[in-house]
């Protein structure tokens, strides 16, 4: 069902980032970043929790929010690519998140009038999060651009490194296409003008060039084709439930 | 990095609180990075809630070896004291 697939594209997109945010937990540059990139990291977890608890209910076979996470293959993961790129150094960790959380921010806010009762009302719950996220990434982006000479390279070299990553969402697929059709999701194009108005909004401040809008796109995540990269996370993730299947914690 | 940050200190309004009071300290290159790490640190993000910060250098405080004459004359009038007063239950927060 074309439904469950979606919640589940939201759930592992939040679950696969929040991974990668939470190996940064002691290793942030400052104490009070540490505190935050962990926060944000709950907050998607908190958010995967919902959005795989429903998608198991739909389903119907007793998958639970932790079988689905922690008993499923990178083939069948189903987040964008952007999620599973390296954590790297601080300015890509930072242009990732604000990728991210541009595009999450108005996607939450479309979700806020879907048709499903249950994806509006997550929806709600986690509109209010990733609007401090925005408002956070952004901030950042703009202190690291508009900092020194260094800071300002390092943040163009992550961008030219994410930029071809940031187009997948808006990718649709025959299935998101049914969940527009049917109300519960909103359109690709609204959001992607929406994506990158902020963006570059953003990046002027930060004194970064906008990348080409039309630049090749990667794509493949959101239907179980993943680089390596997410073999590694899921085997750190899954180890201990794999190891002790079905154990009570 | 932290060396050149500034020290601030954070003062918090929770939910039903009638006045922000003092609940520790941070640093943070300004204050709208202050603002966000004191959100993150301290409220867990209550609701809600009012931050202020402030530069720790601002903040003039009195000294503790000034601490006989600035305190001890009131001490010494407990006329001055307003605790022979029954109050009725209607006022609180007094």
């Amino acid at each position: 069902m074309a439904k469950i697939e979606y919640l589940l594209r939201q759930g592992d997109n939040a679950l696969i980032l929040s991974q990668q945010l939470s190996q940064l937990c002691g290793k942030g540059p400052a104490l009070e970043e540490d505190m935050a990139l962990t926060n944000v990291a709950l907050d998607l977890l908190g958010q995967t929790r919902m959005w795989l608890g429903y998608a198991g209910e739909l389903e119907g076979r007793g998958r639970d929010e932790d079988r689905l996470a922690y008993l499923r293959d990178s083939r069948e993961f189903r987040n964008v690519l952007l999620v599973e790129q390296p954590n790297g150094d601080y300015a890509q960790t930072m242009v990732r998140q604000f990728f991210f959380d541009t595009w999450h921010y108005f996607l939450m806010r479309g979700l806020l009038s879907s048709t499903d009762r249950r994806i509006a009302e997550i929806a709600e719950k986690s509109v209010k999060e990733v609007t401090y996220h925005l408002r956070r990434s952004g901030d950042l982006v703009v202190r690291l651009g508009d900092g020194t000479p260094v800071s300002h390279a390092k943040m163009q070299a992550a961008i030219d490194e994410l930029w071809t990553y940031t187009g997948e969402v808006f990718i649709y697929d025959e299935l998101e296409l049914a969940m527009v059709e049917q109300g519960v999701a909103p359109a690709a194009e609204a959001l992607r003008e929406a994506f990158l108005q902020h963006v570059s909004e953003v990046f002027a401040e930060a004194t970064l060039p906008m990348p080409d809008p039309g630049a090749y796109m990667q794509r493949g995540g959101k239907q179980g084709r993943h680089s390596e990269r997410l073999g590694y996370i899921l085997a750190e993730m899954q180890f201990l439930q794999r190891a002790y299947p079905g154990v009570e914690w | 990095m932290s060396k050149e940050w500034p020290l601030w200190e954070v003062f918090i309004r929770s939910q039903h609180g009638l006045a922000h009071k003092h609940v520790g300290s941070l640093h943070a290159p300004d204050a709208e990075m202050a603002i966000n790490n004191a959100r993150d640190v301290y409220t867990r993000r209550n609701e809600g809630v009012s931050i202020w910060v402030v530069k720790a250098a601002d903040i003039v405080a009195s000294s503790p070896s000034d601490k006989d004459a600035l305190f001890e004359p009131s001490n010494s009038k407990v006329y001055r004291h307003p605790t022979f007063f029954p109050m009725p239950e209607e006022v609180k927060n007094l």
